[in-house]
């Protein structure tokens, strides 16, 4: 019990993350989590999701356990496996695991990165089960009331080969994020850079013409994050043009021409 | 060094005199020549006589019209240039004789401008590309590029010069055709079009006059919303005027430019401004302002909101559709109310962008989220209109919103005589009666009849640098290698599986073999069959466009390695659908297949649903684990035997809601701009994709592809 107490405190958000609400998505996570129903993030990258997870945990003084999938991740990766140490061998929780004893919020980052095996261990603790099975060990683990599962997942891409199956889907309540409006996204800016209202809402503003370009050469616009990324540098003395240049317009595109019309696009602002 | 003198007149008449003998006369001396030359630096001098007496050995005429023309030449052209232009007089000279020859001198103005061009212009090919995008992103409604002879907008195009060389470098150029495309787009933005402007100028004695000084004071308008939103873009601008020395305006005019730069000011005030200056001085004209042709936007302006207002009618009845089926489905009565007065605008200030509005739509009082593509045709409205006026909130009429194409002729339906041998039945799906019709189409696989011309080889070289860029980009996607962890034989050790392993086996259990690694290349495992229309409707540009994007296609496929099938679709009536068999799985990419993609071509209508129906028979039989079917087309669903409207959309729908029950994922490509009346619903609202220009799509066709498939 002791080791699952450091466990906790470990993985407790000790000060509310700034968070701006985009609309009901707060009481609507609260709902899920007291019905104990799992949720589904979807939303573009850098909109916003993770530091929604992070602030939620803080709301419900529940730890956060974040796992980033990729394509190489295992079921192992997340139950657990046995290590040896010493002239012992000792099993050892992997993430999800550890988050079902300790009833946090488990929330699986960019699950369709992830195998499709691995995608379906999740399965039973999703359904109203609410069980793990661990074969190595022959436990079944048993959430609590606490435990809370959330993955995301973003739509944007349009692969056939990176879709969430059904089975999996249906399982979840579905939370969709799309960008601030802009009046909360030059807020959000102002407060995690220091930068002036006026040109976060430049930043804005430049946001917004690259996302009209979302289809037309880009497959994505300017996320929140990279608008901080940008007022960041600003706030630190780098010229405007310079900063949009190398926070935004160099993460979106390597295409020449692409580059050079957002570019363009910046410099009109500034 | 020291610098030699100049040569007297006197001296240089002597030594044209000599190379140009046989042409002087009496009459016709070298005098006035030497005096014009006696003007310019020794080292220029001895630069044209030696010229001279150069061309003077092919012939003594040319040589004398080049003597004339030399002083200008000096004057517009550096030396490099001057010889370069020497050589295309000879040329001409060796080709076409004497006379035109002697026109190359005399044009050396034009040619001066050609060479500034070269290496201080820009060109329309130079900038498209880049400013396309830019004006994309300053907001709005799309808006295509063309070179043109005038600077003008026609609200749906921006006609750029398909040349700049007015500025003294690439750089300023660049400037100088930004300007213009911002100008323009302004012009479409900030509402220049949005007032009877013909009518306008017609009440004038002299119409071209208030045109001229209307255009200038809009364009102080323009600037200042520019100032204000794209303070950037509008310095740019600015340097521009200033460069050009073209920022002053007249004395008189200070008053209207105080209300013209005002934020509340509309094309409201440029008229007002108008109607108090006309009798003014006539206004400088900008850089950057092109003409107005105001008869050429109202036009195309009245085509778009005609059939934009036919769209939105569509939509809302769409929209009154899906509420009435939720209603029906919560269980509760159906409204029988009137379809008319159940829509509204809301118009709220947009606490986004000061001094506009934002729009929100409401069905019986209740906000509705429209989709994204209505939401588009509603901004596209307000853009031409500056708000949605009551005649556009109306639904279409009962199931008149997809609209049935026009009759067609039913001649010449039977050729031969009909028969069902080695052809393929065919369920149909009638949504009317909710049940399949048994066997109701007759399909027929043919060749394509292989034309062997040059088509392909023309295509790969039109498009050899995408080409070789689509191959790179494929054979990226093809590298995947791919670390497999827990292998019984490899080339290193697992580590992780190891310390497993032995963990197992110290508890007791049976160690693992499998504590490799290994590289592998990953199978991507894909099958996908393309399905081409071929009805009449794709003669021309379509088709030719078709063809090429299969050419493509094969080019990067074959990189790629994924299996691929081409079938075109046509036929005439459930009793002659028509497969055309462009490339089997099984075949390679062969001289064959290349032929029978150049014989592609306009056949008669489209069945779609049989035509899926058999394909996804043909994906069937093969063993993939991912499996595609890409339809390009134009247009909807239509056979001569009413294969149209309602019936051709659900049954095609249908069939593809089999073929996705079989596992197969159905995508399709389009260029029916009205294809967001009915693709959704047949496709599903993410797996179908608009291309508004005929003229992108083979290169977008293969973009598509490699988005879907990794
Ligand atoms: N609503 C918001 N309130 C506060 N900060 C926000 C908000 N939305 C975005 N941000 C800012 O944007 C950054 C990126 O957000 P976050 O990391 O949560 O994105 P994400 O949706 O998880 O992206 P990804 O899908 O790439 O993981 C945050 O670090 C924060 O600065
Ligand atoms: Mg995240």
């Amino acid at each position: 019990m002791d080791a699952h107490a450091v466990s906790i405190k470990e993985y407790l958000v000790k000060k509310e993350p700034y968070y701006e609400p985009q609309g009901d998505e707060i009481a609507l996570f609260e709902a899920a989590y007291r019905n104990q129903i799992p949720v589904l993030l979807k939303g573009p990258t850098g909109c916003g999701k993770t530091r929604f997870m992070e602030h939620m945990a803080w709301r419900l003084s529940r730890p956060l356990v974040t796992v980033s999938c990729h394509d190489d991740l295992t079921a192992s990766d997340l139950i657990g496996r046995y290590l040896i140490t010493a002239a012992e061998t000792a099993w050892v929780d992997g993430p999800l695991a550890r988050a079902v004893r300790i009833g946090a919020i488990c929330y699986l980052d960019e699950i369709v990165e992830a195998r499709k095996d691995t995608t379906v261990v999740i399965h039973p603790l999703a359904d109203d089960r609410r069980i793990l099975p661990v074969e190595k060990t022959g436990e079944l683990l048993e959430a609590t009331p606490e435990f809370c599962l959330a993955i995301s997942y973003n739509p944007g891409y349009q692969s056939i080969l990176k879709d969430l199956k059904q089975s999996t889907r249906q399982r979840f309540i579905g939370i969709e994020f799309g960008y601030p409006t802009s009046d909360l996204e030059q807020r959000i800016i102002v407060h995690e850079s220091g930068i002036g209202p006026e040109i976060a809402e430049k930043l804005v503003k430049f946001a917004g013409m690259t996302r009209n370009l979302k289809g037309n050469g880009l497959d994505e616009g300017a996320s929140t994050r990279l608008l901080v990324h940008a007022a960041k540098l600003m706030v630190t003395g780098i010229e405007p043009r310079r900063a949009c240049r190398g926070a935004i317009s160099e993460t979106l595109t390597d295409d020449a021409e692409m580059l050079a019309a957002i570019n363009e696009l910046s410099a009109s602002l500034f | 060094m020291t610098l030699s003198p100049p040569l007297s007149a006197i001296e240089l008449e002597e030594k044209l005199d000599e190379y140009l003998d046989p042409v002087l006369s009496s009459r016709r001396t070298a005098t006035g020549l030497a005096a014009m030359l006696a003007e310019f630096s020794r080292s220029q001098q001895e630069f044209v006589l030696r010229w001279i007496g150069i061309i003077a050995k092919t012939n003594a005429e040319l040589a004398y019209q080049f003597a004339a023309q030399a002083p200008e030449g000096l004057r517009l052209m550096d030396p490099d240039d001057i010889e370069s232009w020497i050589i295309q007089a000879m040329d001409t000279y060796d080709r076409m004789g004497l006379y035109p020859a002697s026109a190359v001198f005399h044009e050396g103005e034009a040619y001066a401008a050609r060479v500034r061009t070269r290496v201080s212009g820009m060109s329309f090919d130079d900038v498209s590309g880049i400013l396309e995008i830019f004006v994309r992103g300053l907001s709005g409604r799309p808006l295509k590029l063309e070179p043109g002879e005038e600077v003008y907008t026609d609200t749906s195009t921006l006609f750029l010069p398909s040349s700049l060389a007015r500025m003294p470098n690439k750089d300023e150029n660049f400037r100088l055709y930004k300007a213009m495309a911002a100008h323009l787009w302004a012009q479409t933005w900030y509402g220049t079009f949005r007032s009877d402007l013909c009518g306008l100028f017609a009440g004038f004695p002299d119409q071209d006059r208030a045109k001229q000084i209307f255009h200038a004071l809009e364009t102080v308008r323009l600037d200042a919303r520019l100032a204000a939103d794209l303070p950037g873009l509008h310095r740019d601008m600015q340097r521009l005027r200033e460069d050009l020395d073209e920022t002053a305006y007249p004395d008189t005019w200070q008053k209207q430019l105080c209300a013209l730069r005002a934020p509340q000011a509309s094309v409201q005030t440029t008229i007002d401004a108008l109607n108090a200056l006309y009798g003014d001085v006539l206004p400088p004209s900008i850089c950057y302002q092109g003409t107005l042709q105001a008869g050429r936007a109202e036009q195309v302006m009245a085509q778009r909101l005609s059939r934009e207002k036919d769209q939105f009618h569509a939509a809302l009845a769409r929209l009154l559709d899906d509420k009435g089926r939720r209603t029906e489905l919560a269980g509760l009565e159906g409204d029988p109310k009137d379809d008319t007065e159940r829509f509204r605008v809301e118009r709220t200030p947009d606490p986004d962008q000061p001094g506009k509005w934002r729009y929100e739509l409401t069905i019986d009082g209740q906000p509705v989220t429209p989709p994204q593509d209505v939401k588009a045709m509603m901004d596209s409205i307000v853009q031409d209109l500056g708000d949605i006026p009551d005649d556009y909130l109306v639904a279409a009429g009962d199931g008149s919103y997809r609209r049935d194409g026009e009759e067609k002729n039913p001649d010449d339906v039977w050729k031969g005589t009909y028969h069902e041998e080695g052809a393929f039945l065919y369920n149909e799906w009638d949504y009317r009666r909710q049940h399949y019709r048994k066997h109701w189409c007759v399909l027929r696989e043919i060749d394509v009849h292989p034309l062997d011309d040059d088509f392909v080889a023309r295509t790969r070289q039109k498009y050899a640098a995408p080409i070789a860029s689509l191959r790179k980009s494929f054979e990226a996607l093809r590298g995947e290698e791919k670390l497999l962890k827990r292998q019984k034989n490899g080339d290193n050790i697992d580590f992780d599986a190891l310390v497993e392993a032995y963990a197992d086996m110290r508890h007791g259990m049976e160690m693992s073999e499998r504590v490799l690694t290994k590289l592998h290349k990953q199978e991507r495992n894909i099958a996908v069959m393309f399905m081409v229309d071929m009805s009449g409707s794709t003669k021309g540009w379509i088709n030719d466009a078709e063809r090429e994007a299969l050419v493509l296609l094969c080019e990067a496929l074959e990189v790629l390695g994924d299996r691929y099938a081409i079938y075109g679709f046509s036929g005439i009536t459930r009793k002659r659908c028509e497969l055309y068999r462009v490339k089997r799985f099984d075949e390679p990419y062969s001289d064959l297949v290349r032929a029978r993609i150049a014989g592609i071509k306009p056949e008669d209508y489209t069945r779609m649903g049989v035509t899926i129906r058999h394909l996804t028979r043909l994906l069937n039989e093969v063993e993939a684990r991912t499996k595609l079917l890409i339809t390009l087309s134009d247009g909807k669903p239509d056979d001569y035997d009413g294969y149209r409207g309602d019936y051709g959309i659900e049954d095609t729908r249908q069939a593809l809601i089999e073929a996705k029950r079989d596992g197969i994922h159905p995508f399709c490509v389009t260029i029916d701009t009205e294809a967001r009346d009915y693709l959704p619903h047949m496709y599903g609202a993410v797996n179908w994709t608009l291309i508004d220009d005929v003229r992108r799509l083979p290169l977008k066709v293969s973009e598509i592809y490699r988005r879907l498939t990794t």
